[in-house]
């Protein structure tokens, strides 16, 4: 027939064409910055989040780049730069970088497609969360040309109170941050109770939806917490009332606690996703189904429960009282249980399954490593007497880099690896990736396992200058320090790289079964012609997928 | 970038030549306190005990990969068939575990507890911090900006701050405790091996928070009174300039004010005396005998211009005997 014809999916589809995606779905610049698609938010979400890695970086390199030598390296850089340098590092690292990393970015892109869903419950609530990510990371770039505050991001009173760099704009940026997290954290919330698939049971959930949940919970609870103490220290600062600074009759331990109320569930905000992440990875790459889900399920949620209980073990040896400090570290212990227990179920995932090493993989396994010396090394840091020895050294600083870099980066790289297919449509070099996650997972251990020791040997952090015989380790660690930049700019190459071609990623190249990889990559505006009924588990039925090496990814296994 | 890096250890004059006592372990610094033991001894418990956890869990992992890894994708190899839970091995997983930490975390609890409770017969010292130095006022009054304390004997330090958070870190000793503004807090060890160490600032206070160390010697049997002693008569029989050298060092003045004409945190005391120096807020004024003392005591009232107003007040601290030094050693600067 000349005649064209409809089929009956076209009719009831508005979006019939195999082309029409949702980035050719509309266009202009302002079908960007106005859209209420999940998938083109998460997308302005990751480059905006990626633009500002690249600046913390830059940061993380001079700072180290600086302790080549004891005293002045660089010549440019004074005691007071340096100061600036590793603030601008941990405000940018931890406010605009990993609390929205996986969650923001990667969760936004794939909550609504792991549901089966067209997008999450309120479109436009979260486009208010990404512009308010913009104006408090614009707030965060002003107070660099204003002078860039110099008072570590956890803002200490009264230092943070008397100094006189430019700390209202930061803390006004890190306020406004708050509520973007809050919104997102809310959407999820809803979406998640709400728009769940036909037959997704709470159990049939990926346990990246699990982990979003319960990150979800903590950004709801936790950071009005924060915010409000922003706006404390903004109105002492501005207007002198004394709530914090001895000075003016307040107290500067009562500012800590209200910082760590938040700032330790945060910790949470940043690595729970990461356990997501790890966990939608090894079932896929493992062929097989996850050892111990509801184990994996139930522990994300304790985590985020107890974590609310534990803040006050980062005070051990501010003058907080023993009986304090007793409660918060026996607490604390009883977190090392869940994160033990999904460290095992993952390792137990892999038995008897069949191992494919591809990049996602590789930042699985990668992660497995960092995170494990990253847990135990928290054990030093919860038992009262050791930690008065560790607390505020380079220990400390070994540790949280091997949780927040090796635990939540190592997973978001993993996560982004795992669906940079799905979002962009173009599979990337596989052979660079592999290189790519070596160097990064080489570099990254080369840089923080020296501070462990350097700290235990007597190193206190956030010294500019310091005793010559640090000098070697802190060279190693510098190396370490460069080899991860080389790694990540080699990374960033081959990731803009492949998206010069043309598109060639399959549905699904690795052969998962959660849903978004049921339909075409990059997914059509409305994510699905028809909302994908869900009759079983996020990670069964591998046997029923077959690679196909024409299509270059997993189609069904026809009946024989 | 060769030319933006100085590769010589830069030559830094006015910091006491430290180390932390020389090296016989690998992790941890060498021990001179009857704490350290202890600690020490938790420390490499939990050491071993993460070691053994770390390759259990990377050892198995590399064992799976090596003996489970797929050959290709194209090979559609299927996994043999396995339980996808067990509850049995869940529990047991998760409860060795957790009589593991509830061990440690007892240990810890009684050696913090041991820490946090000062003997009752315990020599006091005051360790007072302010940006960026330390001081330490003895029971007789004298004030030394070295940590000098006797061997084998009780000390109990109660630390305090004149301006912002610091804190008291003496690595061999393994002892630390915040110093916080407007409250005393203290600390309390026994030192067992007489020798030389080094007390670090540990809470960032800003731009010198690094070179806010302090030398601690524990002293020999009767060493420390003999010190003591010394320090007595050598003051009371100086001439004044030479006293206003010596509390120059130890009051925390040469941190911000050089002698060599060198910029740093407050005006340097190289040709001072006589100089006209504009204000904060317009004005002039003449550094003579009476503007010095004034800036002592009241370091706010006339602050010269383009330097920030960050020194913290000696009122009440000072003798009048001290402060005449310190003007007499500004004079000697010419």
């Amino acid at each position: 027939m000349a005649a064209p014809t409809t089929t009956a999916d076209q009719v009831l589809d508005p979006h019939p064409t195999k082309e029409d995606n949702y980035f050719t779905a509309e266009k202009g610049v302002l079908s960007w910055i106005f859209t209420l698609d999940h998938k083109r938010i998460g997308v302005m979400y990751l480059c905006s989040v990626m633009t500002m890695f690249a600046l913390g970086g830059l940061f993380a390199l001079l700072v180290r780049i600086e302790h080549w030598t004891a005293g002045p390296t660089l010549d440019f850089v004074t005691p007071d730069m340096y100061n600036q340098f590793f603030t601008l590092h941990g405000a940018i690292m931890v406010f605009l970088v990993i609390i929205p990393g996986i969650p923001a970015a990667l969760g936004n892109f794939v909550l609504p497609l792991h549901l089966g869903a067209k997008d999450v419950a309120f479109p436009k609530l979260n486009l208010m969360s990404y512009h308010m990510w913009l104006l408090g990371a614009a707030f965060l770039v002003l107070s660099m040309v204003l002078g860039a505050a110099d008072t570590g991001w956890t803002f200490y009173t009264p230092y943070s109170t008397t100094t006189t760099t430019a700390v209202i704009p930061a803390l006004f940026g890190a306020f406004i941050l708050g509520f973007s997290s809050i919104f997102t954290g809310l959407n999820f919330m809803t979406t998640i109770h709400k728009m769940r698939a036909p037959g997704q049971s709470w159990f049939r959930l990926p346990l990246f939806l699990w982990a979003i949940y319960a990150t979800a919970l903590i950004q709801v609870l936790a950071t009005p917490v924060l915010g409000i103490t922003l706006l404390m220290l903004i109105v002492e600062r501005g207007l002198h009332i004394g709530i914090f600074d001895p000075a003016l009759g307040g107290d500067p331990v009562l500012m800590q606690h209200f910082f760590w109320f938040y700032s330790h569930p945060a910790v949470y905000i940043m690595v729970v996703p990461a356990f997501g992440v790890v966990s939608e990875i090894i079932p896929v790459f493992s062929r097989k189904r996850m050892f111990g889900y509801k184990f994996i399920a139930l522990s994300s949620v304790a985590i985020a429960g107890l974590g609310f209980l534990v803040w006050g073990h980062h005070m051990f040896t501010s003058g907080q009282s023993v009986v304090a400090s007793t409660i918060f570290s026996s607490i604390t212990f009883l977190i090392a249980i869940p994160t033990a227990i999904k460290t095992f179920n993952w390792v137990g995932t892999m038995y008897k399954g069949r191992i494919h090493l591809d990049t996602p993989m590789l930042y699985a396994l990668a992660f497995l490593w960092v995170f494990t010396i990253g847990g135990v090394t928290g054990i030093f840091l919860a038992v009262m007497n050791v930690d008065i020895h560790l607390h505020d050294t380079y220990f400390v600083v070994a540790h949280f880099h091997y949780v927040m870099m090796g635990g939540a980066i190592t997973a978001f790289f993993g996560g982004l690896h795992y669906w940079w297919p799905k979002m962009f449509g173009r599979m990337y070099n596989e052979k660079q990736g592999r290189i790519g996650s070596i160097g990064v997972f080489l570099g990254l251990n080369l840089t923080f396992f020296p501070q462990f020791i350097m700290g235990t040997r007597g190193m206190p952090r956030r010294y500019y200058n310091y005793l010559d015989e640090f000098q070697d380790l802190h060279r190693l660690s510098t190396i370490g320090a460069l080899l991860m930049g080389v790694s990540f700019l080699f990374t960033a190459y081959y990731l803009i790289a492949s998206l010069r071609k043309k598109h060639d990623a399959p549905m699904n190249p690795w052969g998962a079964t959660t849903l978004e990889w049921t339909t075409t990559s990059p997914p059509p505006y409305y994510n699905f012609h028809k909302t994908p009924p869900v009759t079983q588990g996020p990670y069964d039925g591998y046997e029923k997928l077959w690679y196909d090496e024409k299509v270059g990814g997993y189609i069904e296994k026809k009946k024989d | 970038m060769m030319t933006l890096l100085n590769m010589q250890p830069s030559p830094q004059p006015d910091r006491p030549a430290l180390k932390l006592a020389e090296r016989t372990e690998y992790w941890m610094p060498p021990q001179a306190s009857t704490v350290a033991e202890e600690l020490d001894w938790l420390f490499f418990l939990i050491y071993w005990v993460s070691l053994f956890s770390f390759f259990a869990v990377v050892g198995a992992m590399i064992y799976l990969i090596w003996k489970y890894k797929a050959t290709s994708r194209a090979a559609n190899e299927q996994p043999e068939p396995s339980t996808d839970h067990n509850t049995t091995l869940e529990i047991t997983w998760s409860v060795i575990p957790l009589i593991a930490v509830i061990g440690i975390f007892v240990i810890g609890f009684k050696g913090f507890v041991n820490m946090r409770t000062p003997p009752k017969d315990a020599y006091e010292i005051h360790a007072i911090g302010q940006k960026w130095s330390w001081a330490f006022k003895y029971s007789n009054g004298q004030v030394s900006d070295e940590f000098h304390v006797p061997v084998d004997t009780n000390v109990r330090v109660l630390i305090s701050s004149k301006d912002v958070l610091h804190a008291f870190w003496v690595p061999a000793f393994r002892v630390k405790q915040d110093a916080v503004p407007g409250r005393y807090t203290d600390v309390w060890f026994n030192a067992n091996t007489a020798g030389e160490y080094v007390l670090e600032c540990a809470e960032y206070c800003g731009t010198s928070h690094s070179d806010m160390l302090a030398k601690v010697v524990v002293h020999e049997p009767g060493g420390f009174d003999k010190w003591m002693d010394e320090k007595i008569k050598l003051e009371e029989a100086m001439p004044p300039a030479e006293l206003g050298e010596l509390e120059y060092g130890r009051q925390g003045c040469k941190v911000c004010h050089s002698i060599d004409g060198t910029r740093l945190t407050g005006p340097s005391f190289k040709g001072l005396f006589g100089k006209q120096e504009t204000l904060v807020g317009g004005g002039t004024v003449t550094v003579d005998e009476n503007y010095i003392r004034e800036s002592i005591n009241e370091p706010q009232a006339k602050v010269v211009a383009g330097y920030p107003p960050s020194m913290p007040t000696y009122k009440g601290q000072l003798s009048d005997k001290r402060i005449m030094g310190i003007v007499e050693y500004i004079k000697t600067l010419k």
